[in-house]
């Protein structure tokens, strides 16, 4: 069944969607914004360190569902297996209003300038598609403040020389009292001759647009936030963009693919509702923000005569470079209690070590981690320790109050053979093919973040760490919900998927906004970059002509 | 009160749908598991004890990592039911051949030397779900079944907060929450 025309239809309500229909709708455009799943509150937030985005044990929180939504792992030695949702490999983003950003972190990082230019600042490696960006921090600047602005983030990066350039300072200061953990390494960090500074973050350290302050819970990375003190699209600019009474938001429908006439141009998507009644909603305008995979495998449904292979993949580029954040670090136990309940735990970080590795392309940053929650913290073990009986009982007793973990994302070299195809076979309860994941992670990003493991080790030492052991990373496909690269954006459309607005090499009304474009992931959370990039496109599209005067 | 022909045939209802549900699933009468036999339990919460002892601190067996367990092989560990049952018997029957005792018989050390054992052997892969499941039982939230009376939390000096928001307003006092230091 087919539906009233839309100036733009946007499928997924995750960190980017929500901003290009507060984008779009300022300018008065009539939106229709698809969302797969449900519209959770703050009431949702259950609290339960086996059921969340963060340890998905006994299934996500927030979607989605282990039924019906499979995908397809292939692993380094070739071996095959269909996983869901909740189980490892699977790279999921929550499925809901928000997406990822209902329950983040929500750590709000901008990129370093040189993050943009990795090719230009390091050269490529054998074995990688490491390239610049079509554009420059300069470039996404004034639309990392409207971020920062917009929804909020909490912070202090005065400390940080390794910054690019800011206008305006964070619009809140970090939350405070800080944690004992921040106090110890902050001294240690400065005696190492580092640069310690308050992360920053997408909560409220005050009352900000109309919600409250941080209540500092151990319940937040993985949760929903309980007072509403985090800030995602879902509490910001969605409501903004749904006051205009221009944006129709509709939740619970999955978004097959995107229709075309005959002369190749979007006419819009066709969508399955929660019931599997299926609607065509035309569009001038179609904008895929599904996240990095969703959206190559949306590109790769979307095939006809003119596009055999899907939209934006004439050469073979969508899917391609998949990449994710190489985390590895350290844990310590230190001789005195140091947990002292106060959430959300990760507040310090040093940016030292995310570009100047001697003989090593880039870095990460390293933070302090969320507080580990008690069966998270069982996944830390010391590897001297026993696995079980009295000797394990007897150091979570021991170590769990004494512990400090710090760690850090790696930026990683971009691998053509890293990917999300399409799966030939299998199917998700639609009826729509899912994604296939393969590929390893390169040589250098393991190299990198052994490095940085090494670096975190030092660091908890200094601080008085009378035990240490690392963590370090396995070689296996990257992605999980820092997923990103998959659409690359870049000038040339033979080594690229959209241009530096976008918009798909292809075709004029169709864009990718979301983590896909990211050329390079930064050695930071991705979440704020791609927030400005959708500030940025959503201006570009409102100035696009594509929407005729009225 | 029942007549002579309607106690008959409640009776006859009782045991058919006994018999239904033994078919269906391992239900059984006077069992106050979901899934597990009273044996298997038996021998599931001797082996989790193992795991995590009992000392100063409660156990997993104190802790209710069994019930924890067999509510999960109703729900998402439905597809563990076989392995569960298949490691259960092997351990009883390595316990019996070992030491001609139930394991569950056995004292501590005696079943901890078993599990190591056992650890090694075949069925190493069962083994590993089962710690891993203990852990989950153990620190996990109480919500699903284990970590009673929040066990694991008082031994780690965890505060235990209400179900929503916190016990204070002073964030800078988290001894008022409950916890123990």
């Amino acid at each position: 069944m087919s539906l009233p025309m839309a100036d733009a239809v946007i499928v997924g309500a995750g960190a980017a969607g929500p901003i290009v229909a507060r984008q779009l709708t300022a300018a008065g455009w009539r939106v229709v914004l698809l969302e797969r799943g449900p519209w959770y509150t703050p009431w949702d937030c259950r609290k339960d360190d086996l059921r969340n985005q963060r340890n998905s044990t006994l299934g996500n929180a927030f979607g989605p569902d282990d039924e019906g939504h499979p995908r397809v792992v292939v692993d380094l030695d070739g071996t095959t297996r269909i996983v869901a949702p909740s189980e490892p490999g699977y790279s999921n983003n929550a499925a809901c209003v928000g997406g990822g950003t209902l329950s983040y972190g929500a750590m709000a990082w901008r990129y370093h300038p040189y993050d943009f230019r990795m090719a230009s600042q390091y050269g490529v490696p054998e074995g990688s598609t490491l390239a610049d960006w079509p554009i420059s921090y300069d470039d996404l600047e004034p639309y990392y403040e409207q971020a920062e602005w917009e929804l909020g983030v909490s912070g202090d990066d005065s400390n940080n020389p390794f910054k690019g350039r800011r206008r305006k300072p964070l619009p809140m200061p970090p939350v405070s009292p800080q944690e004992r953990e921040h106090e110890i390494l902050d001294k240690a960090a400065r005696r190492l001759g580092l640069h310690p500074f308050h992360i920053p973050m997408l909560r409220n350290s005050a009352p900000y647009n109309g919600r409250p302050a941080c209540m500092r819970c151990r319940w937040c990375v993985g949760f929903a936030c309980e007072v509403d003190a985090k800030n995602g699209s879902q509490n910001t600019v969605l409501p903004t963009a749904l006051a205009t009474g221009l944006l129709e938001l509709r939740t619970e429908c999955t978004v097959q693919d995107i229709v075309f006439d005959e002369h190749g141009r979007a006419t819009g998507v066709r969508y399955f509702d929660r019931g599997g009644g299926r609607w065509e909603q035309p569009a001038r305008v179609v904008i895929s923000s599904c996240g990095a995979i969703e959206s190559a495998r949306l590109l790769l449904n979307s095939s006809n005569s003119l596009f055999p292979h899907g939209l934006g993949n004439r050469y073979d580029w969508v899917g391609r470079n998949l990449q994710g954040h190489t985390y590895t670090g350290a844990l310590g136990v230190f001789d005195e209690i140091l947990y002292d309940d106060l959430g959300p735990g990760a507040s310090i970080a040093v940016s030292d070590y995310n570009h100047g590795n001697p003989g090593l392309r880039g870095g990460g940053a390293l933070c302090n981690e969320f507080v580990r929650l008690p069966y998270q913290f069982v996944g830390m073990r010391d590897p001297v320790v026993p696995r079980w009986g009295q000797a394990y009982k007897d150091w979570m007793r021991h170590a769990y109050r004494r512990a400090i973990a710090v760690q850090g994302p790696t930026q990683e070299m971009p691998v053509f053979e890293s990917r999300a195809a399409l799966d030939p076979q299998v199917r998700d309860k639609f009826g729509i093919p899912v994604v296939r994941l393969s590929g390893p992670k390169h040589e250098e990003t393991i190299a990198i973040s052994t490095v940085q493991a090494h670096h975190a080790d030092a660091w908890l030492k200094e601080a008085g760490a009378v035990k240490t052991w690392l963590k370090l990373a396995g070689k296996g496909t990257s992605g999980g919900q820092h997923q990103a690269g998959t659409c690359r954006m870049g000038n040339n459309p033979k080594t690229s998927v959209v241009d530096r607005n976008c918009r798909v090499h292809d075709i004029d009304n169709v864009f990718v906004v979301d983590g896909g474009v990211h050329v390079t992931n930064g050695g930071f959370n991705p979440v704020l970059t791609i927030c400005a990039l959708a500030y940025r496109a959503g201006e570009f599209i409102v100035q696009s002509g594509l929407k005729p005067r009225a | 009160m029942l007549t002579g022909e309607k106690s008959l045939n409640r009776r006859k209802f009782l045991a058919t749908a006994a018999a239904a549900g033994a078919a269906a699933c391992s239900y059984t009468q006077n069992s106050p598991w979901r899934v597990l036999s009273g044996e298997e339990a038996r021998t599931l919460g001797a082996w989790c004890e193992c795991l995590i002892p009992e000392d100063s601190d409660a156990g997993a067996k104190r802790a209710g990592v069994v019930r924890f367990i067999d509510i999960q092989l109703t729900r998402k560990y439905k597809r563990h039911r076989k392995l569960y049952a298949q490691a259960l018997s092997a351990l009883n029957l390595l316990a019996r051949h070992n030491t001609s005792h139930d394991f569950a018989e056995l004292p501590f050390e005696a079943r901890t030397a078993l599990l190591e054992e056992f650890e090694k052997g075949q069925y190493r892969a069962a083994f590993n779900l089962v710690l891993d499941h203990t852990m989950q039982g153990y620190y996990g939230s109480p919500r699903h079944g284990g970590n009673a009376d929040y066990a694991s939390w008082r031994m780690l000096g965890v505060p235990i907060v209400p179900v929503r928001g916190r016990l204070q307003y002073s964030i800078l006092d988290p001894a008022s929450q409950g916890g123990q230091s």
